[in-house]
């Protein structure tokens, strides 16, 4: 019994260690937020008193601040009401449910990320494999980065809309121009982390090129690879948000975001924000809780996960 | 075959071009018989690794002629002739200790009931049952050289090349391994080359002591020891041995000027 109660004491400690830290800079951050609410809100607030002639006082008008229909700052109660309102109490089906929109963002971030991955492998695989194609493709590969993805994107979208392409694929593809560069970059590295003994070692038993890629190179890069995939999972979210910007904004969060910017929604547009941004921490925590089972799996310790 | 495993004669090897050049190798003819241990010693920079990578065919000689097993280091390596245990251990992570050793033999493509014979004998020489599951973190320093010797082991090569295997642990352990790799020597009646740095090891493992000293790199004595080749930690006090680390010592202040640097 005692040693449950220490095991279960000693769980309970851990938790509230990482918890608290994240816990104290959220009340923080909520405590400025809703004094920006109340700054920011207040002088509209006042000339709409004068407007309709109300008396007012300031208990009164810090209530109103935080009430208003479109807030230039909305309260952080009122984004967790509208984000209450759009997902548990509409239907996944509905075109208002913020389920619907952000299944649809996810899906072409998945295939995005999925296809940068395969992508950034193949091309970290030729390059460690081959010199000149290191020096031919890296340049290429770092400029292809400097272009701002807003400037690119609106292209790709109606490049390939004009080929027949519409819909998922092309938000993908962004998503994908966005997340295969974090992985070639972990997985060159990753591939030459071997030491050098260790290939020295491969070369006495007289082994191929490819054993010692399947058996020495590829196993090494694992933890390169989850590391990198954490990035790109992240910023293929980013790409597919973009994506739907100028694709007339139909569905996604990208739609939520661009159609309240028309309406002046501004509760809309931050319980999207919001949503994206829960969506991108359970993408990365996921890649994460897999990288940690592969790497225990492979017989790494724990903190090389 | 011959009774001489490895033969280099006039043996040269040059790093770098100009004034970068490096001579790591200079003049070296030596011959090792089948079942000899043999040690390389002197300071850093004198060869002593190099001229293991060479034979190894992990480097190539700008001059001269080396023959393993009667045939090129190239043509050695294609045969398997050699194992090859690195300073340090080298063990693969994600592999545990069963697999580390088995790594060779996959390569070589042995059977899978070979694999497992071979895994086991291996670590058996090597005093490791038990711990075929174990993953390298979880293994002493000495227990993980151990793993790499008996991967170095597993196919049954006649020649053992060591590049300081046991430099990075401390002493004790240093004493026990000295102690079970002779054992193994003994037992196997391989023929190990064996790179140190430290007199004594040397002149406890040997059949013989090879002293060579740098810039250029080359030998300077070789040293034949009249220990029979059963022989436990003792010896070190006895009169004979205290004379040969005498010998290798003269032999090591001879070709090594302590002032070089400073000119």
């Amino acid at each position: 019994m005692t040693t449950m109660r220490i095991r279960a004491n000693k769980f309970l400690k851990k938790i509230a260690e990482k918890i608290l830290p994240i816990l104290t800079i959220l009340f923080l951050l909520t405590v400025v937020w809703y004094f920006f609410t109340i700054y920011l809100n207040s002088a509209m607030q006042i000339d709409k008193y004068d407007r309709q002639g109300i008396s007012w006082n300031i208990s009164k008008l810090v209530l109103d601040t935080m009430s208003q229909e479109r807030p230039k700052l909305p309260a952080p109660h009122q984004i967790a009401e509208e984000i209450w309102k759009t997902t548990v109490e509409k239907k996944i089906t509905s075109k208002r449910s913020l389920i619907y929109h952000s299944s649809i963002t996810l899906s072409s971030t998945i295939v995005g990320f999925m296809l940068g991955t395969v992508l950034g492998v193949v091309l970290a695989v030729s390059i460690v494999e081959n010199r000149a194609m290191e020096s031919s493709l890296m340049p290429w590969i770092i400029a292809s980065q400097t272009i701002p993805i807003l400037a690119i994107a609106p292209m790709i979208i109606v490049v390939l809309n004009s080929l027949g392409f519409s819909g998922l694929l092309p938000k993908a593809l962004i998503s994908t121009y966005l997340s295969f560069f974090p992985i070639v970059v972990g997985m060159v590295k990753g591939l030459r982390s071997p030491d050098i003994i260790l290939v020295d070692l491969m070369k006495t038993y007289n082994s191929s090129k490819v054993d010692i890629f399947f058996k020495l190179r590829l196993p090494a890069s694992v933890p390169f690879l989850f590391t990198s995939m954490k990035v790109a999972i992240a910023i293929s979210l980013v790409g597919a948000i973009v994506g739907e910007l100028p694709t007339g904004a139909v569905a996604g969060l990208g739609a939520r975001l661009l159609t309240g910017s028309y309406y002046g929604q501004t509760i809309q547009i931050w319980s999207a924000l919001i949503m994206a941004s829960i969506l991108a921490a359970t993408l990365v925590f996921s890649i994460q809780a897999i990288g940690y089972l592969v790497s225990k799996k492979m017989g790494y310790t724990n903190e090389e996960a | 075959m011959t009774d001489k495993i490895i033969s280099a004669k006039n043996v040269e090897l040059k790093f770098g071009r100009g004034s970068e050049e490096v001579v790591a190798l200079k003049n070296i003819s030596l011959e090792v018989g089948a079942g000899e241990f043999v040690s390389f010693i002197g300071p850093s920079g004198c060869g002593k690794t190099t001229f293991l990578r060479t034979v190894a065919a992990l480097e190539k000689p700008t001059s001269g002629h080396i023959l393993v097993n009667g045939v090129s280091p190239d043509e050695a390596r294609t045969n398997r002739a050699y194992g090859y245990v690195f300073q340090s251990a080298g063990l693969y992570p994600w592999r545990n200790i069963s697999k580390n050793v088995s790594l060779p033999l996959e390569i070589m493509n042995y059977s899978r009931e070979e694999i497992s014979k071979r895994v086991s004998e291996s670590l058996n020489l090597v005093e490791l049952n038990g711990f075929e599951k174990k993953f390298p973190w979880q293994l002493s320093g000495g227990m993980q050289q151990r793993a790499s010797i008996a991967r170095a082991l597993s196919f049954d090569a006649d020649l053992l090349l060591m590049d300081e295997p046991f430099g990075a642990l401390d002493e004790i352990v240093r004493d026990h391994l000295n102690e079970q790799l002779l054992d193994l020597w003994q037992k196997t009646g391989k023929t190990i080359c064996f790179v140190t740095h430290s007199i004594p090891e040397a002149v406890f493992l040997s059949t013989k002591i090879v002293v060579m000293s740098p810039r250029p790199g080359r030998i300077v004595d070789v040293i034949k020891s009249p220990f029979p080749s059963s022989r436990s930690l003792e010896i070190r006090d006895s009169k004979e041995f205290i004379s040969i680390s005498q010998r290798v010592r003269e032999g090591l202040r001879s070709g090594y000027d302590y002032n070089e640097n400073k000119g």
